[in-house]
């Protein structure tokens, strides 16, 4: 076991931020004896917007839906979620105590807007059904009245119409939005977002990712946002923490780590991204081999098989180097340091 | 087909690989699908077993039974299980064991007959109706789940009527009755198989239909053929059983596990074990037939694993 | 709506003719002369003649067929070809008990079926649903009559509680009537119940599995009514089909557990049939009974549109 990530702790003079939302330490997901989610520690501060940001397999929407308590059957997660206004840690918590505290305190949107509603409701029931279960309004016809008015915050035409409707009436777009009212329902003090847009087309892309930061901006929530879209991490978040093989390997404001990567990974997810970096023969650049297979990540850096700095110093596990608040990275050969690359190899490490 | 253009776009597009529904979790689902496949798979062993040990019974009926199964003998009337008559005697005096022992070779007999009448017309019906334009293939499914209403003791029945009983008026009548079932499912089958690539490829290189349905159809559902005849077996068993109940089926003197359960109703008050050993028989044969069925399922394919 | 409801319309009166042509065709037409069948091979020449002539057996095919249909529809199919006497009234009686067994059988097994189901697909991978599936794949395994005569054997005979068979009509004595229809009513809806049991299991996994639900979860519900809430209705999709299909089944067991608790519903009345020869009477109770079963799907085609409202849209 190495040194945790160290995250500074928040002191009030840094003006932005109001109280901890989240504080998450040391949080594992493990499937039998295999860690799938290792040693995750981050702290989310009210009205901060996260990124959470790596490849299928990294372990992010694992992350996420271990802050809500649901991970698939097998899975567990040890270690600990603290979120304000939750007398108890949510790792480990029952499942009565979870059901209290999801779509009150944390509310998620799901990747899949086709099938994240239930097909034989109608969706302002279902809108209205999330706030009758924490009793925030005091009626059936209140939480109707209500569920029309979040409908129509969302940007859905006709709000009392669609609250009639069914979801396969909806288009895609047009459901992911009744899945963010229902998460917005209640107030909740932490938004977790899982892929939001993923499965959308790009025209509507942008208009589901204003209203989703205007509802979290609305409320003063903190927001967790996953994604493996770079841009999308550039326009929704400030801050961003980059997931590999299971593990935080970098994190920080989203104009540093974008603009100044330090992690080896990091950095070359962001050349990867660079449709305007090709190399000598013409191809764009790619980070070489592919995402191991969950529990096929080598001991010691987890990047260490696709890096092409890597030493054997890599072999053991690097420790957290904070930069900041928040901030820092987990690499024994960090780009941007003039003694920092030992081996200059075309196409993968640029300045 | 729908793989590949889009595993394209993504790489494209992204320098992320594109987060599929279901992708993060994947790496577990993965395991646990290793493990099962590793894993003896129940169903297909103990369903195996309980089909082996009625073959094994009714192949060693052919040279060996304790007594003869059909031999009357007053002396030897209704007497409790006991070293020589294992299963103890029927109201005739008859070995019970014996009977049950030659029991089996009827319920095999008609099962394969049954089976093989319903593959033999329930495959190529299947094929052809999922290689047939659409709407044809629609009708002709329509026409088949119409057969649906006549379950396989039904028409049993309605063919002992018009013919007389007798254990080949059976067979036949439980296999017409059984072909729905195969055609529905190959059909399913046959669309899937259509949809692949190399269904496709054939195509482009000028295979004729007959071709593509003889080489690889055939050979791509043949997995679900064996399944459905391992199904359809125990739904034979069961027909046999009833009919030869009512009186309908294989007649005396043959033994037969239905008329034996039929002959044990009146001694219910004095004898209730004869009705006992060939219920358990039957519950067996079908039990395993069953069995086999779902672990042949499982063993072709692995995804469908906990269900049903 | 309007015009899913003609359609399926249009299909149960194209199934109920063709079915109706293939039974005519079969029992009707194949054995030959049913005058001769009727009479047996040693009656005269005259008699027989004189006996097809007086049921319309000299006629075509097709305008007996058409008589045929005419008699089931207007309800007077005429009389017996062996007894003489009038069919309809007789059909009419042996329905009614036929209906009862089949009916309750039916509720018991679903009451049986979804709770039990549901809580296999729940604790699939616990020994509990384990040990209930093994006792389903067991009850699958034994046909209704089988168990009929087991629980005969038990109930009957060693404890000697309730009556080993019989039939009372409810208006002559309510609590005998109940006393005997106990044991085949379980016979019958027991093996259901394990069949369609198997069924629930598999339709409630596949809903365990859908985003909807880890939806319904992630409002705050808990597992349990998170499931009976969203999942339920979602799974009997699946099960009502089956449950169409599965009435079949439940009808011809019907007719052999009738022989064995020698009850008087149209089973028995189709096997007495059988054995006489009575080949207008089989004709007449298989056609019931493919035409119950043709009619309940339908009903079960149309109960989808109430289930689902996805069918409601793509018929418009």
């Amino acid at each position: 076991m190495s040194a945790a990530p160290v995250t500074t702790p928040e002191d009030d003079a840094s003006g932005k931020a109001g109280a901890d939302v989240l504080v998450v330490k040391g949080l594992d997901v493990s499937v039998r004896h295999q860690k799938l989610v290792e040693d995750v520690t981050f702290t989310v501060r009210s009205g901060e917007r996260v990124g959470l940001i790596g490849e299928s397999g990294s372990g992010k929407s694992l992350t996420a839906l271990a802050l809500m308590g649901l991970l698939p059957e097998g899975l567990t997660a040890t270690g600990s979620v603290q979120v304000d206004g939750v007398g108890h840690d949510l790792v480990g918590a029952d499942e009565r105590a979870m059901s209290r505290v999801r779509g009150r305190d944390i509310a998620m949107v799901f990747q899949e807007p086709m099938t994240a509603l239930n097909p034989t409701m109608r969706v302002g029931d279902q809108v209205a059904e999330a706030m009758l279960i924490h009793r925030t309004r005091p009626s059936r016809r209140a939480a109707r009245v209500a569920a029309v008015e979040l409908l129509g915050q969302v940007g859905l035409p006709d709000p009392p119409g669609t609250a009639r409707a069914y979801p396969h009436q909806l288009s895609g777009g047009q459901r992911q939005r009744v899945v963010l009212a229902l998460a917005l329902a209640n107030d909740p003090a932490l938004l977790v977002c899982d892929e939001p847009t993923t499965a959308l087309d790009v025209t509507v892309q942008a208009f589901v990712l204003d209203l989703i930061v205007q509802g979290v901006l609305d409320r003063r929530a903190a927001m967790v946002f996953i994604t493996h879209d770079l841009a999308v991490v550039a326009t929704v978040c400030e801050r961003v923490m980059v997931m590999y093989g299971g593990r935080i390997v970098e994190a920080g404001p989203v104009q540093e780590v974008f603009t100044r990567p330090r992690h080896r990974y990091t950095q070359g997810l962001l050349g990867a991204s660079d449709l305007t970096v090709v190399d000598d023969r013409g191809r764009l650049a790619t980070i070489p081999g592919s995402v191991p297979a969950a529990g096929h990540f080598p001991a010691g850096c987890v990047f260490r098989n696709r890096c092409q700095h890597a030493t054997a110093a890599c072999e053991t596990r690097p420790s957290w180097t904070a930069t900041g608040d928040d901030a820092g990275f987990a690499c024994h050969h960090p780009a941007g340091l003039p003694d920092a690359a030992p081996r200059a190899t075309p196409g993968g490490g640029r300045p | 087909m729908s793989e590949l253009p889009s595993e394209h776009a993504d790489t494209s597009a992204t320098p992320l690989s594109p987060n599929r529904p279901g992708a993060e979790t994947n790496p577990t689902q993965d395991a646990v699908g290793r493990r099962s496949r590793r894993r003896l798979n129940p169903s297909l062993l103990v369903g195996g077993s309980l089909v082996c040990l009625i073959v094994v019974m009714a192949l060693v009926s052919f040279v060996w039974t304790p007594h003869d199964p059909t031999l009357v003998n007053s002396a030897t009337r209704l007497q409790e299980p006991s070293s020589d008559y294992w299963f103890g005697t029927d109201k005739f005096g008859r070995d019970v064991f014996s009977q049950i022992m030659v029991g089996s070779r009827t319920t095999l007999f008609v099962g394969f007959v049954a089976v093989g009448v319903a593959a033999v017309i329930g495959v190529p019906v299947g094929i052809l109706a999922g290689m047939v334009p659409r709407w044809f293939g629609e009708l002709l499914m329509r026409g088949n789940d119409l057969l649906l209403a006549f379950p396989a003791l039904l028409l049993a029945i309605m063919f002992a009527a018009v013919y007389g009983a007798s254990t080949l008026v059976a067979m036949i009548a439980i296999g017409i009755a059984t072909v729905p079932s195969f055609a529905r499912l190959i059909r399913s089958g046959t669309l899937q198989v259509l949809r692949t690539d190399y269904v496709l490829a054939a195509r482009a290189a000028g295979r004729g239909p007959f071709a593509i349905g003889t080489r690889h159809v055939l050979p791509n559902v043949s997995s679900l053929v064996t399944v459905q005849a391992s199904v359809s077996f125990a739904i034979a068993v069961l027909a046999e059983a009833a009919l030869s109940f009512l009186g309908f089926g294989t007649p005396p003197p043959t033994p037969s596990w239905g008329r034996m359960l039929q002959e044990s109703q009146e001694l219910l008050f004095l004898a209730p074990r004869l009705a006992v050993f060939p219920g358990v028989a039957i519950a067996v044969a079908v039990l395993g037939f069953n069995l086999l069925g779902d672990g042949l399922r499982d063993r072709f394919d692995p995804k469908l694993d906990d269900r049903r | 709506m309007t015009l899913r409801l003609l359609q399926r319309l249009a299909i149960l009166v194209a199934s109920l003719v063709v079915s109706s042509v293939i039974v005519f065709a079969f029992m009707a037409v194949l054995p030959g002369d049913p005058a001769r069948v009727a009479l047996g091979v040693n009656a005269s020449d005259a008699a027989v003649a004189e006996m097809r002539s007086e049921f319309g057996l000299d006629r075509s095919p097709v305008a007996q067929y058409l008589s045929w249909v005419r008699g089931l529809v207007t309800l007077d199919p005429g009389s017996s070809y062996v007894s003489g006497t009038a069919i309809g009234p007789q059909l009419a009686d042996r329905l009614q008990v036929t209906l009862w067994l089949v009916v309750t059988a039916m509720v018991v097994a679903l009451v049986v079926a979804i709770p039990v189901g549901t809580v296999m697909a729940v604790r699939h991978r616990q020994v509990s649903g384990l040990a209930l599936s093994a006792v389903s794949q067991l009850g699958v395994a034994i046909p209704a009559f089988l168990a009929g005569i087991l629980l005969i054997t038990v109930f009957a005979v060693k404890l000697g509680w309730l009556p080993a068979n019989g039939w009372t009509p409810p208006a002559d004595d309510p609590a005998m009537f109940l006393k005997q229809l106990v044991l085949p009513v379980a016979s019958l809806g027991l093996v259901q119940a394990a069949v369609l049991t198997r069924y629930v299991r598999s339709a409630v996994l596949d809903v365990l599995r859908e985003d909807y639900l880890r939806t319904a979860r992630a409002k705050g519900l808990p597992p349990m009514r998170a499931l009976v809430r969203h999942g339920l209705r979602n799974a009997a999709v699946p099960v009502v089909t089956v449950l169409g299909l599965q009435l079949a089944t439940l009808l011809i067991g019907a007719v052999v557990v009738e022989r064995v608790f020698v009850i008087p519903g149209l089973g028995s009345l189709l096997l007495d049939s059988v054995s006489q020869r009575d080949l207008i009477m089989v004709q007449d109770v298989v056609m019931i009974l493919v035409m119950a079963v043709l009619v309940v799907n339908f009903v079960v085609d149309l109960l989808y549109v109430l289930i689902d409202p996805r069918l409601r849209v793509s018929a418009r």
